[in-house]
């Protein structure tokens, strides 16, 4: 068990276990901290910057992230200050300049009262919360796409923005894009991710396309089990 | 290939920690980030090619594409800046007919900006294949260019 | 050279060098540090050494080419001693002149020498140049006087004695209280103080520990790191093996800036020779102690001088930086407790354990010790790197120092701190340079970067400028920064051109204000102090940019147009013939005009005209 800490969030007293975050506190105690970069799945990030709080800890009051910042005893969070609106209406204002389509971004600007972006719409769609980047990274262990460019040419990238080699089309950057900026279909036994093509196998069983060829070459590959193994579906194995 | 990439890996003891500086010598070997290179380093070291890629693109000391025979750089640094380098910068990109961090399509010229070179008292300053030119003025950067076998208009007189 | 095993060998090694120097030998220095040899100095010092052989004075006249002197605006500089005469403006023909005449004759060459542009005066030796007199050269004032590539020369002028000194008893605890004593705070920026941060690695738990030299210098208005780098490699070597010894660590990297290959090519060589000569590896003159060196060169990204961008980059991966609520000092390069400090912060450590921290603390204002080198540049007569002690005024820094701005225009304000820091006006002229009094006034220690500007220069054009930059040097990771500096950038762009609207001031001042406050690192942290510290001294600019479409500088291209004053043009037709676009026309001894739909407002025109006849407005 690990050691617990006390912390008041917008003055409620909370207990929770040191190593958590204050965004995991915050939400296991019904407090809502908007966010989008963060996953509970993925190592601390902390890029999109909405879910800042504002601590003090002694005398100095100052801004975190609270997907990243670590609760300690005695500390005094709060969510909602002047200062820290500010800084959600403006990045919500700068996201709504890459995408101002998105239910969950409209649905985060509503609740700061932030109608319409006051900066030029720019419609990138992709707002580089790094979720796929990072899955793709730390869950599924490929590393098959990234980062390229930088500030504001940063994009998310395949490598040479061609087809990507160590792609193993399991689909995970489409499933967790908050904003369904990956588009990815299934059709007669080809699955499209954005607009590469990776062909399906079919159940030596059921006859039925259920994974994509490459993913299970990976399994086989991860695993040193043969090839034929993983050719079956898990309803029929 | 294969070897000449080796050789250079082997210099960093096949570490990782030194891709950067790996990737470096490689650009310099190949004068770009050539990309059968690129997929040599991905497989020597067991680095995803994503990464490599990443890095080409975030550093601006890497360039993905072939650079050109003569190597222009302005330093853009604050000094010069104060200094009116930007009507230089206008000037070289106009008769180059390419923006800052391109390259002419016939590899004559790769044109890029730097940050302060330190050489701020000499400013504006142009390094070309590795010669600074100090006290740049718009007529200087003609006569350079000039000298480089391009055609410009230059006033004689000055 | 021969290894050395113990501090006594190398004591005894640094005497037997002193001894065979005989200091009465004439001795030729030329300045070789990238500014002089901009001008051409290697040439010259070739032509010195050939000179030599030529008048059979080899082993009878000493010829060294050493780092930058600072005073990088009157290169190529050199020093003949020992009589210390100072020559500047050399020409590369001057060599057998000099020879023949000062140094076998002792006759001063009357047109190389210094004239005080106030009293016009000939000035014979160094120290006495106005540029060099107001100055406090502690750290950086060695460079004339060694060769950066002899490690001999170092050791003639006392090098490696502060590690002696160390390894002959000091525990690494005084070590740490000496420098905690002493007040020394990082000259990278953040003005930590050093003490603290080794007190930090030694405690932290894990091993092995590094420590790291912050040579990235990305501010694009500061060199004096790598002049340092440069020019006296050693010193920062004995910083780092002083470090390294009271923190606990066995490896150090210094990070360079690739643009800097000099820099990269004494520091590298500086490292092979303190290999050979043991002063670093296993068992460092037989204390136990092991230490050694990587050099790094950096991919070229501003953001990598940012600590954790620094160690992502060393580390293989982009520089990104990451949240510091856990500090390097306790996780940093490979997880490993890290202690990183900037290039002249390290080169100050052998200086206090020389001298003592009470030495130290003498020199300097209540919070803020020592000295500190500036790179005075921009609208200034004597362009250069300057080294003062905490304290001094700006004024002092610009007028005596620098000699004023050029042209006799006038001083508007001084931009300090680089990308980070902010504008001052004239009104704070005489406020004493310390971390804590830039801060007050909306600026910022920084690198060190110290900009001066005249009238002629756009305070929006200025901040535009910065945001460019750091727009282009952002890494891109969070939003504030990435998007925000962006946005920002286009606001400003469309009022240099003509298309502000009024609500734009504010929006500029919510948006800084959010930025600081939302950002990830130190950059976006940062990023809008240039714009906000420009509208709070010149808010007039912006206003009669935005509502009067005009730039009072003079600047904007947008809002400027270059006209011929009939009563000065003369017809010599120089204005015709650069003009790229054939918008300035004339016949030969006749006004000449500018036609303005043609004009792209290059400036060539304004720039060639000897009689000042091209006006801006
Ligand atoms: C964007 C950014 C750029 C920086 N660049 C440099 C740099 O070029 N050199 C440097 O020494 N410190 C730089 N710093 C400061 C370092 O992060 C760090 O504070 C410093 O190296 C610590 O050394 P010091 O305590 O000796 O100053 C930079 C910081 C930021 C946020
Ligand atoms: S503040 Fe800028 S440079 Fe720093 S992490 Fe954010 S985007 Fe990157
Ligand atoms: S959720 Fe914390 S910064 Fe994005």
């Amino acid at each position: 068990m690990a050691e617990m800490v006390s912390l008041t969030i917008d003055g409620l007293k909370i207990h929770a276990p040191a190593g958590t975050t204050i965004l995991e506190a915050a939400t296991d105690a019904n407090i809502y901290i908007p966010h989008l970069c963060s996953n509970e799945e993925l190592a601390p990030y902390g890029a999109c910057r909405l879910c800042m709080v504002e601590i003090t800890q002694g005398e100095r009051a100052r801004l975190v992230a609270s997907c990243i910042f670590e609760v300690a005893d005695g500390l005094e969070v709060k969510t909602n200050t002047e200062r820290v609106l500010n800084v959600r209406r403006l990045v919500i204002e700068l996201l709504l300049a890459r995408n101002n389509k998105h239910p969950a971004l409209r649905k985060i600007a509503d609740e700061l009262g932030v109608k319409e972006t006051r900066f030029p719409i720019e419609q990138k769609g992709c707002i580089l919360c790094g979720q796929c980047v990072r899955t793709c990274r730390e869950v599924v262990g490929v590393s098959a796409i990234g980062f390229s460019g930088r500030g504001i040419t940063r994009k998310v990238a395949t490598p040479f923005m061609e087809s990507p080699p160590d792609c193993i089309a399991c689909g995970s950057c489409v499933y967790v894009c908050p904003v369904q900026f990956i588009p990815m279909k299934e059709e007669n036994g080809v699955r499209t991710i954005m607009k590469y093509d990776y062909p399906m196998q079919k159940c030596r069983k059921c006859g039925q396309y259920f994974a994509p060829k490459k993913q299970l070459e990976y399994f086989s590959k991860i695993t040193n089990l043969p090839l034929e193994h993983f050719e079956t579906c898990v309803d029929c194995r | 290939m294969k070897t000449r990439v080796k050789k250079i890996i082997d210099k960093y003891h096949n570490d990782k920690g030194f891709l950067v500086p790996i990737l470096q010598d490689v650009q310099k070997e190949y004068n770009y980030l050539n990309r059968e290179a690129l997929n040599l380093v991905s497989a020597f070291l067991e680095v995803p090619i994503s990464q490599l890629y990443e890095l080409g693109t975030f550093y601006k000391a890497f360039s993905l594409k072939p650079r050109g025979r003569h190597e222009m750089k302005l330093c853009t640094g604050t000094a010069c800046h104060v200094r009116g380098v930007p009507l230089m910068k206008d000037n070289i990109e106009r008769i180059l007919q390419i923006q800052a961090g391109e390259t002419t399509p016939d590899l004559e010229f790769t044109f890029e900006t730097v940050n302060c070179l330190g050489a701020c008292a000499l400013g504006p300053i142009l390094v070309v294949d590795g010669e600074y030119h100090g006290n740049l003025s718009i007529s200087k950067t003609n006569r350079i260019l000039k000298k480089l076998g391009k055609k410009v208009k230059i006033d004689e007189e000055s | 050279m021969k290894k050395v095993k113990t501090a006594q060998e190398l004591k005894s090694l640094q005497e037997e060098i002193k001894n065979s120097r005989d200091p009465e030998k004439p001795c030729i220095t030329i300045c070789a540090g990238t500014g002089c040899l901009t001008y051409g100095s290697q040439k010259l010092v070739d032509n010195f050494r050939s000179e030599i052989e030529k008048q059979n004075l080899k082993g009878k006249v000493e010829v060294r080419a050493s780092g930058c002197h600072g005073f990088c605006e009157r290169g190529p500089l050199v020093v003949i001693n020992p009589q210390n005469i100072f020559y500047q403006r050399v020409g590369l023909d001057d060599a057998e002149e000099i020879i023949k005449e000062t140094v076998l004759n002792g006759q001063i060459i009357d047109r190389l020498l210094y004239v005080d542009p106030v009293t016009q005066e000939k000035i014979l030796h160094e120290d006495e140049i106005p540029f060099y007199k107001r100055q406090m050269r502690l750290v950086f004032g060695m460079n004339g006087n060694i060769d950066p590539n002899s490690l001999e020369d170092y050791l003639a002028i006392g090098g490696y004695n502060a590690l002696i000194k160390v390894l002959n008893g000091m525990e690494p605890e005084a070590i740490i209280e000496e420098i905690k004593t002493a007040g020394l705070r990082g000259r990278g920026g953040g003005g930590f103080s050093m003490g603290l941060k080794w007190e930090a690695t030694r405690k932290a738990p894990g091993l092995p520990k590094y420590i790291i030299c912050n040579a990235d210098e990305g501010d694009p208005g500061a060199y004096m790191d790598r002049s340092l780098l440069e020019g006296n490699p050693y010193s920062i070597l004995e910083g780092m093996l002083i470090g390294a010894y009271a923190i606990g660590s066995d490896t150090g990297y210094i990070y360079v800036r690739n643009e800097y290959p000099l820099a990269v090519k004494n520091i590298t060589i500086a490292v092979e020779k303190a290999r050979e000569l043991g002063i670093l590896g296993k068992d460092i003159l037989g204390s136990g102690f092991d230490f050694d060196v990587l050099i790094v060169r950096g991919g070229g990204a501003f953001v990598c001088g940012e600590e954790t961008a620094l160690i992502a980059s060393i580390e293989g991966r982009s520089g990104e930086p990451r949240a510091k609520y856990v500090f390097p000092s306790e996780r940093g390069l490979y997880n490993k407790p890290t202690n990183i400090n900037n290039v002249e912060t390290w080169a100050n450590v052998p200086l206090i354990i020389n001298k003592g921290a009470e030495w130290y603390r003498s020199i300097g204002t209540e919070n803020s010790k020592g000295t500190k080198i500036f790179a005075l540049v921009g609208k200034i007569n004597n362009t250069g790197l300057v080294e003062v002690p905490m304290g001094i005024t700006l004024r002092e820094i610009v007028y005596d120092i620098g000699g004023g701005i050029p042209k006799g225009r006038k001083f508007k304000a001084v931009q300090v701190g680089g990308p980070s820091g902010g504008c001052i006006p004239e009104s704070h002229l005489d406020l004493q340079v310390d971390f804590d009094a830039l801060s007050k006034v909306g600026s910022m220690m920084g690198s060190g970067g110290m900009i001066v500007m005249d009238d002629r220069t756009c305070m929006v054009d200025v901040a535009l400028y910065f945001l460019k930059f750091l727009e282009e040097e952002s890494c891109g990771k969070c939003t504030p920064c990435r998007e925000g500096v962006h946005q920002m950038r286009l606001i400003l762009e469309r009022i240099t051109e003509g298309n502000g609207k009024e609500e734009d001031l504010k929006t500029i001042e919510w948006m800084g204000k959010a930025i600081i406050d939302g950002s990830l690192c130190g950059l976006g942290g940062t990023a809008p102090n240039p714009v906000l510290s420009t509208l709070r001294y010149f808010r007039d600019e912006y206003e009669a940019h935005i509502k009067e479409k005009r730039c009072p500088a003079g600047v904007c291209k947008a809002l400027i147009t270059y006209t011929i004053d009939p009563e000065l043009c003369t017809g010599c037709m120089v204005c015709a013939k650069i003009c790229p676009v054939e918008a300035a026309t004339g016949e030969k001894k006749e006004v000449h005009t500018i036609d303005q739909d043609k004009c792209i407002k290059c400036g060539a025109c304004f720039e060639s005209c000897k009689f000042d006849a091209v006006k801006v407005s």
